[in-house]
């Protein structure tokens, strides 16, 4: 009997967990309204926030290689690449005009290459996985730029024409339309993400992270299972890849580019690993700075991603996270005091 | 036939040089297991040390290398002292956003002082030009390139097989806590080792501005190279990435010159298949730990 079947009170030990864990909290609903509320609230904005989208979807691929697998990966962008020159060369030669359905190609071009990537990956240790990661990466754009008669090389992919979403909305000037769409296909594939994380088969990758040796002696196909999600994130690479191409009308050859593998990871520890949230937090604060930074200093905005960085990992990752945490959790005791005390000032009149 | 003879001697100074460049980091990335992606801002630093001392204040080619050298190096030994000595312990993951944190700094920063456009090193007349040797044309700065490194690598070898300070580095990094316990002072072993692998990358970029090419994205442009010969090379002893990078060079010239049209492409599958059929390295013995 599968656990939302079963009667509550039989919901205990890990199925109960599970349960808890996958139940949505109000901090989420506030998230994605917000989220919605931004359609109204930021007209002039929707540039920024459509490529907050798509890089919230990108920084959520890697999340579930990284944060819940331990996949530690150099050439995310190799797959945000194949999928955004799919997406620019269906809508370029009008093989595919409508932008959903290819999208989803886009997707599973990226699915592809993961599938059979992932078996080189899984070899070898941290840093042999680190160089492949990036090799694999670096391979695929000089693969573009020596094609330049398909990619347009340097130039990149030029002239193209996005047809309506599903026929019916066309992309307007002002990029509301492929806002709205960017924040539907990122809610949808965060749905999806959000039950996946929350299976068994998300609590089996998690226990492959904290040991491998561990989980495959309780009979964990440790493999099997790497195989499985670095696919899963290969395609949500591929369907970040494709918004950006199909919002921009561009693809160019820096869509593989090394520094925005490393950006990715940047995004990700911003907001933090190995919850889905931190990703999207962290692609909101990431996309502002960016641009404030590049307004202060459009030249050297680099310098200061840099910093960032360094001062991130030598303050520690986990200690800048309990900071944040630590306001709404004081709130919360301070709140839950003053209900006992009102409680207990009840019964003893 | 001359010009195969002129491909492998081009293609031998090439990987020597990367040699010189990398092999600091085959000892923090390979012996000691921190993921430096940084190597290259130091060898960066060290072109333009070099650069700036030679172009603007006249110095002569031969007094600006040394200089690199030290420069280089004591940059490297503050940055050990003060923020990488941290990180030994840390994952992997927190290695790599620090290292390419760094690089970004470099790099930016480098644009800022010094411009975005490409440096030349005024060479000296002696190193222009070539030598005829039995029909096959040598170019002198090469040539040069070869002795230089040549030389290092003999003195490096015999540094860590034969000197004090070399099996005090290899006992700190086989077993740090024993060889604390010995009385072996491994931060310091540590940091004098790190400082002189940046120097001599400073070196290298010097002698390789010429060749590579020096501008603000160096660090980012040859990082890949760097992890290629210590990946490939594996980390058992200094041979491994010595022959790495040969085979690297010699590969790199012959396939631009061969089939130019797949590029780097040659190389970077080379990488990725040699990983795969060996993950610990070419010549490794020890386990990636």
């Amino acid at each position: 009997m599968p656990w939302y079947e079963m009667p509550w009170r039989e919901r205990t030990g890990i199925v109960g967990s599970l349960y808890d864990l996958s139940r949505w909290r109000w901090g989420e609903m506030l998230f994605w309204t917000l989220a919605l509320m931004a359609i109204l609230l930021f007209p002039h904005r929707y540039l920024i926030l459509t490529e907050i989208a798509w890089l919230a979807l990108f920084v959520l691929s890697l999340d579930l290689i990284l944060g819940y697998a331990g996949i530690v990966s150099l050439g995310h962008a190799a797959f945000f690449g194949v999928g955004a020159y799919t997406a620019g060369l269906l809508a370029l030669h009008h093989i595919i005009d409508e932008p959903v359905l290819a999208l989803l190609v886009a997707g599973l071009a990226a699915m592809v290459l993961g599938f059979v990537t992932s078996f080189l990956v899984m070899r070898g240790a941290d840093l042999t996985r680190l160089m492949v990661t990036l090799g694999i990466a670096l391979l695929l754009r000089e693969l573009a730029n020596r094609f330049s008669d398909i990619t347009g090389g340097f130039d990149g992919l030029q002239g193209i024409v996005m047809q309506p979403v599903l026929g019916l909305f066309e992309f307007d000037l002002f990029g509301k339309t492929s806002f709205i769409y960017c924040l539907v296909v990122l809610f949808l594939m965060f749905l999806l993400a959000r039950r996946i994380v929350h299976s068994p088969f998300g609590l089996s990758l998690r226990a492959i992270r904290n040991n491998p040796l561990r989980a495959a002696a309780i009979g964990i196909p440790v493999n099997r299972r790497l195989t499985a999600i670095y696919t899963i994130a290969a395609f949500y690479a591929g369907l970040a890849g494709a918004l950006s191409t199909q919002s921009t009308a561009l693809a160019s050859l820096d869509v593989f580019s090394f520094e925005r593998s490393a950006d990715l990871l940047l995004v990700l520890v911003i907001g933090g690993t190995g919850y889905l949230y931190g990703g999207l937090i962290g692609a909101v604060v990431f996309k502002l700075l960016q641009d404030v930074l590049a307004t202060w200093t459009p030249q050297y905005w680099q310098f200061w991603i840099g910093l960032i960085l360094v001062v991130l990992v030598l303050i520690g990752r986990e200690r800048l996270h309990r900071w944040t945490r630590w306001g709404p959790e004081r709130i919360k005791t301070i709140l839950d005091a003053r209900k006992s005390a009102a409680v207990a000032g009840e019964k003893t009149p | 036939m001359t010009t195969f003879l002129t491909i492998l001697f081009d293609g031998v100074a090439y990987g020597m040089l990367l040699f010189v460049l990398a092999c600091g980091l085959a000892v923090t990335l390979g012996l000691m297991n921190f993921v430096n992606l940084a190597h290259g801002a130091f060898a960066m630093a060290g072109g333009y040390v070099c650069a700036m001392l030679v172009n603007r204040y006249g110095l002569p080619f031969f007094a600006g290398l040394p200089m690199a050298f030290v420069v280089s190096a004591a940059i490297g030994f503050v940055l050990e002292r003060l923020l990488y000595r941290h990180l030994y312990h840390r994952n992997h993951l927190d290695q790599v956003l620090f290292t390419v944190g760094l690089v970004f700094m470099s790099v930016a920063a480098v644009d800022y002082v010094m411009g975005s456009s490409q440096v030349f090193i005024n060479l000296p007349q002696v190193l222009q030009g070539q030598i005829d040797l039995f029909g096959v044309g040598i170019g002198r700065y090469r040539l040069m390139i070869i002795v230089i490194c040549g030389i290092l690598t003999v003195l490096l070898q015999l540094t860590l097989a034969r000197t004090r300070f070399g099996s005090q580095l290899r006992a700190a990094v086989d077993d740090p806590r024993a060889a604390v316990g010995l009385g072996i002072n491994v931060p310091w072993v540590f940091a004098l080792t790190f400082a002189f692998g940046s120097g001599l990358a400073g070196l290298g970029g010097a002698l390789g501005a010429e060749i590579l090419g020096l501008d603000p994205h160096f660090p980012l442009k040859f990082m890949i190279y760097f992890l290629i010969v210590v990946t490939v090379g594996g980390s058992s002893s200094i041979t491994g990435p010595f022959l790495a990078s040969l085979l690297l060079g010699i590969g790199d010239v012959a396939g631009k010159y061969y089939v130019p049209k797949l590029g780097a492409f040659v190389i970077y599958t080379m990488m990725i298949v040699i990983l795969i059929l060996r993950p610990n390295g070419l010549f490794g013995k020890t386990a990636v730990r």
